[in-house]
């Protein structure tokens, strides 16, 4: 049943999405800078940058159609939906019977054709080829995310992002090699789908193997704003999942007001964690060329797979 | 009095179809009436059989014997829960099609509109007799009018030889198709010391040996598969779809298509009798090989309706799929989850009908406003032609299976069938099937990186070609149909809860199990077909909060700061040089697919050099099933023939001996 407590949790976990995305995209900028010994931007850079954005005028391209205005919005939110049926802080979320584990690879997907079309849609030729690229991260990802899925929900019996999480943080430990896999798996389909350094490079532009920014070139004012605060929310929603999905420990259920408030620290404290790794797996690692692209996301395809089979084979004793 | 039949009525819409078909034929030429009358009339037809199907699900099985046919063959005729679904989907979706229609022909294409119009209302009538059936009589009878009338249509444009080239390897693989369908009947029919009972009640009745019932279903498999466009006898399609008039294309790809999944659900899950395990992996295995292939030649089209009748095998594949495990499922007596794919197939035929017919009579006002369906020359037009642009998006978001609208539904009901596999009892099948929802996530992205090129080549970007200036939008009548067709696609979209209820009597029909009780636990807004801890998805909340969250933060940006812009050229990186030219072309756009899937495509390729006079670029991608199957099919035909004649020497004489020795040879083997 959906009760008030559930409502103002369900708020609570969007607002602080929409806080904390930008902040986590800074810390990564932050990490990133002291790993390559340069001197760190402020922890609230993103912010900055989406105030300037907001504020400044908006120029459409003459070739623009209403489909171009549209999709920013349309990938926001999406966006914003994805981060309110992972379960952040807490499992009572009146929003995640709406989509499943399934939906949400689908929520993704829709914001991917979104902006690869918007992409197109000034007929410009960067324009096009970052579209195509990202549809083609996209299909190589997506499969092996639904694999990382599969193998999860057939651990839990369920399919559902908050059953998946209660099962997993509340049983006895048990290490199954099956979700290594498929952590692993995961960590790979993360940085490609989030424009991450082995796939694509988040601070080029004007290179010929730009995906993400090639796709956004004309995209001004408060469409880049909205576009780039996605971009946030979309790294944000996959560390969430992640965490939700390896690391499930110290999500609050129903009901429990006390785990809800020690919750809070716990998220933030495996976000600092999970995001310096992330910036010290970036540094560590060469950008790929795109041809190189569909070997390394057909690895992580591989492993997903491999980990269901595992899960199959050795975890399954009918 | 007794009152009227859902079947009678069934039975006088048929007639009223063909009546409309014999009134177009009376005045062939008269464009005018027969466009803005005899079609929407045909289309009125069509919501009513729609709705009586709709009407009958759920209700007891109908039946009439009809006296025409041959003397003491009547025709017996039964409408159940199976054939109510496809009847549904018949009426609803030709309607929209047939209203397209009204706008769509015209005079001085090919065959007079007249014909056109009674070809159209016999295909229409001649499947409702197929779904109506109750006896292999009168199925083979309606299932060959149909391929005729379908033939007819496809070669609308019979002025030109690659239009005939098509009708008649339409024709070809249709008549395989046939003779396979017969000997499956035939099998079912006459087994060993059989009845000879050719109704499907004697069917039903008979029992048949594993070997006889594997080999009526295998019959089935290749006769409907080539009527489907299962792999290997998938060829006609690409030929046929571009081949023919948009509406026909989308009557053939979003219906008849379906009455081949309705033969062969009809055979493998009520006539052959209990299914072997083996069949539903055969099935899976053919559907999971379509399907991939399907959706990887549909990537590298470079003509639109070529890229959407690809996308029709993938879709035939994903149905195939569904029925493999709902086989392998229904083999093993697990009926829930067996009832859990057969919905999924069901859904994905009433969503495929939708969004394909949908797409497809988008490509006919784009080829009428354009005339080019080429990709490689259309661009830009969602300024020319926004309606038929957003419609189209609809069509496309459904087909590339993302949420909220109908081709998710189906794929979600897919994949959750395959999570639940590991109850069977059989080790080996426990780790193939998970692996094949693998290849079925893989196909599912590919879908989505096909319509991406559809639509952003067709309606987005510059326009490639000056004359696209000169495009206009689609007519009242095209929009009308176009409107309804995307309706139907947001509707199956937003409620599969509601739909699902009334596909469950089907599944019930089929396999004594179905969803309802489940379903009906929660609001009509929630699916959740076991429960919802295990998994759910509520389209309609899904939909609120994106239209929300796109209302809210329009409202705040432009509250908090401001809705300022103006427009100026595009910036691209400050090179302002770029005409139309640099966008990708349609060969551009799939570049990534065939390096990645090399070895799946047989490709010819020119690439300039540096010593080019005048360079050009030029790729050809062909299907190996030509190269590898039908050539040195057809060249063995052609040689035995070569062979053959050799016999016919032209003197009577030696005619009259070879008579003579047949009717010695006769006597010696005929002895009683």
């Amino acid at each position: 049943m959906i009760s008030i407590s559930g409502l103002i949790g369900q708020a609570f976990a969007i607002a602080l999405a929409l806080v904390l995305a930008p902040l986590l995209l800074g810390w990564l900028g932050m990490c990133r800078a002291w790993l390559q010994s340069r001197s760190a931007p402020p922890l609230w850079q993103p912010y900055f940058m989406l105030r300037k954005l907001f504020n400044k005028d908006v120029v459409l391209a003459e070739t623009a159609s209403p489909l171009f205005r549209f999709a920013p919005f349309v990938v926001f939110g999406c966006m914003v939906l994805a981060c309110a049926i992972i379960p952040t802080l807490s499992t009572d979320l009146p929003l995640a019977p709406a989509a499943d584990a399934l939906a949400l690879v689908g929520v993704f997907g829709l914001a991917r054709v979104f902006i690869s079309l918007a992409a197109m849609d000034i007929g410009t030729s960067f324009g096009t080829l970052g579209g195509r690229r990202e549809m083609l991260i996209g299909f190589l990802a997506e499969p092996a995310l639904l694999m990382v899925i599969f193998t999860v929900a057939m651990i839990a019996q369920s399919t559902s992002v908050a059953t998946i999480v209660e099962t997993l943080a509340h049983r006895d430990f048990i290490i199954y090699p099956s979700l290594a896999f498929a952590g692993i798996a995961f960590t790979f389909v993360a940085f490609a789908e989030n424009a991450r350094v082995p796939v694509d490079n988040p601070a080029t532009h004007l290179e010929l193997t730009m995906i993400h920014e090639a796709m956004i070139l004309e995209y001004s004012g408060r469409h880049l704003a909205l576009i780039e605060w996605a971009a946030c929310l979309k790294l944000y929603a996959y560390s969430c999942l992640g965490l939700a999905l390896f690391l499930p420990w110290g999500i609050a259920e129903r009901d429990n007001f006390m785990a809800l408030v020690a919750a809070i620290p716990l998220l933030v404290l495996k976000l600092l964690v999970g995001g310096f790794l992330l910036a010290l797996l970036e540094t560590v690692n060469a950008k790929l060329r795109i041809f190189r692209a569909p070997e390394y996301l057909g690895t992580a395809f591989l492993l997903a797979v491999l980990g269901l089979l595992v899960r199959l084979l050795l975890e399954v004793k009918a | 009095m007794p009152s009227l039949l859902a079947i009678d009525t069934l039975l006088i819409a048929a007639c009223v179809w063909a009546i409309l078909g014999l009134a177009g034929l009376m005045a062939p030429r008269k464009t005018r009436f027969i466009a803005k009358t005899l079609f929407p009339l045909g289309a009125l037809v069509s919501v009513l059989a729609g709705i009586v199907g709709l009407a009958s699900l759920g209700a007891t099985s109908q039946t009439a014997v009809l006296v025409i046919g041959l003397p003491d063959l009547p025709f017996h005729l039964r409408l159940d829960n199976l054939s109510a679904i496809f009847v549904t989907l018949l009426g609803f979706v030709s309607a929209g099609i047939s209203i397209f229609a009204a706008g769509y022909f015209r005079q001085g294409e090919g065959t007079a509109p007249g014909l056109l119009c009674f070809e159209y209302h016999i295909f229409l009538a001649s499947m409702l007799l197929v779904l109506l059936a109750d006896d292999a009589y009168a199925f083979m009878v309606a299932w060959e009018t149909m391929a005729l009338s379908s033939f007819f249509l496809v070669t609308t444009d019979h002025r030109h030889e690659t239009i005939r080239r098509a009708g008649f390897l339409y024709l070809l693989i249709a008549h395989i198709g046939a003779i396979a369908i017969l000997l499956s009947f035939g099998v079912m029919t006459g087994g060993a010391g059989g009845s000879g009972d050719y109704s499907f009640a004697g069917m039903r009745a008979q029992q048949l040996s594993p070997f006889w019932s594997s080999a009526a279903y295998l019959l089935a498999l290749v006769g409907f598969g080539a009527k489907a466009g299962l792999l290997p006898l998938h060829v006609w399609l690409p030929e046929a779809h571009p081949a023919a008039p948009s509406p026909v294309s989308a009557l053939m790809s979003g219906v008849m298509l379906k009455t081949a999944i309705y033969g062969l659900l009809r055979v493998s899950f009520d006539l052959v009798g209990t299914p072997i395990w083996w069949w539903g992996v055969v099935a899976l295995a053919i559907g999971l090989a379509t399907a991939l292939f399907g959706v990887l030649y549909s990537t590298v089209q470079s003509d639109m309706k070529r890229l959407l009748a690809y996308s029709s095998i993938e879709n035939i594949g994903l149905l195939a799929i569904g029925i493999g495990l709902a086989l392998i499922f229904h083999s093993y007596r697990m009926e829930a989850l067996a009832a859990l794919a057969l919905t999924a197939v069901f859904y994905h035929c009433l969503a495929h009908a939708g969004f394909k017919s949908l797409l497809f009579l988008c490509t006919g006002s784009v080829l009428h406003a354009t005339k080019e369906r080429s990709l490689g020359k259309l661009g830009g037009l969602i300024h020319r032609m926004p309606w038929v642009a957003w419609l189209a998006l609809v069509g496309v978001i459904a087909s590339a299976g993302l949420p909220p609208l109908s081709g998710f539904v189906s794929e979600w009901l897919l994949l959750q069938s395959f999570l639940f596999s590991p109850g069977l009892p059989h080790a080996w099948l426990n780790m193939v099937v998970p692996v094949a929802a693998a290849v079925v996530a893989l196909v599912a992205a590919l879908a989505g990186f096909a319509m991406v090129k559809f639509y952003g080549i067709i309606f987005l970007g510059q326009m490639r070609e000056d004359s696209l200036k000169d495009a206009h939008d689609a007519g009242v009548w095209e929009k009308a149909g176009l409107v309804w067709l995307a309706l139907i696609t947001v509707l199956l979209g937003i409620m599969p809860a509601t739909v699902i209820l009334r596909i469950d009597a089907a599944t019930r029909q089929l396999l004594g199990a179905g969803l309802s009780e489940h379903v009906r636990d929660h609001g009509w807004w929630m699916l959740a077909p076991i429960s919802p801890e295990r998994a759910s998805y509520e389209s309609v909340i899904f939909l609120v909060t994106i239209v929300l969250s796109v209302w809210l933060g329009r409202w705040l940006v432009h509250h908090l700061y401001h809705g300022r812009g103006r427009r100026s050229a595009a910036w691209d990186c400050g090179y302002h040089f770029q005409g139309p030219r640099a966008q990708d072309t349609a060969e551009g756009f799939s570049q990534p697919i065939r390096r990645i899937f090399e070895p799946m495509f047989r490709m010819q390729r020119h690439l300039p050099t540096a010593r080019d006079r005048e360079p050009y670029y030029s790729v050809q991608v062909e299907d190996h099933f030509w190269h590898w199957l039908y050539l040195p099919i057809a060249r063995l035909a052609a040689w035995l023939s070569m062979r053959i004649t050799t016999l016919q020497g032209g003197r009577i004489a030696v005619y009259l001996m070879y008579s003579f020795i047949t009717l010695l040879l006769l006597l010696l083997v005929a002895r009683p």
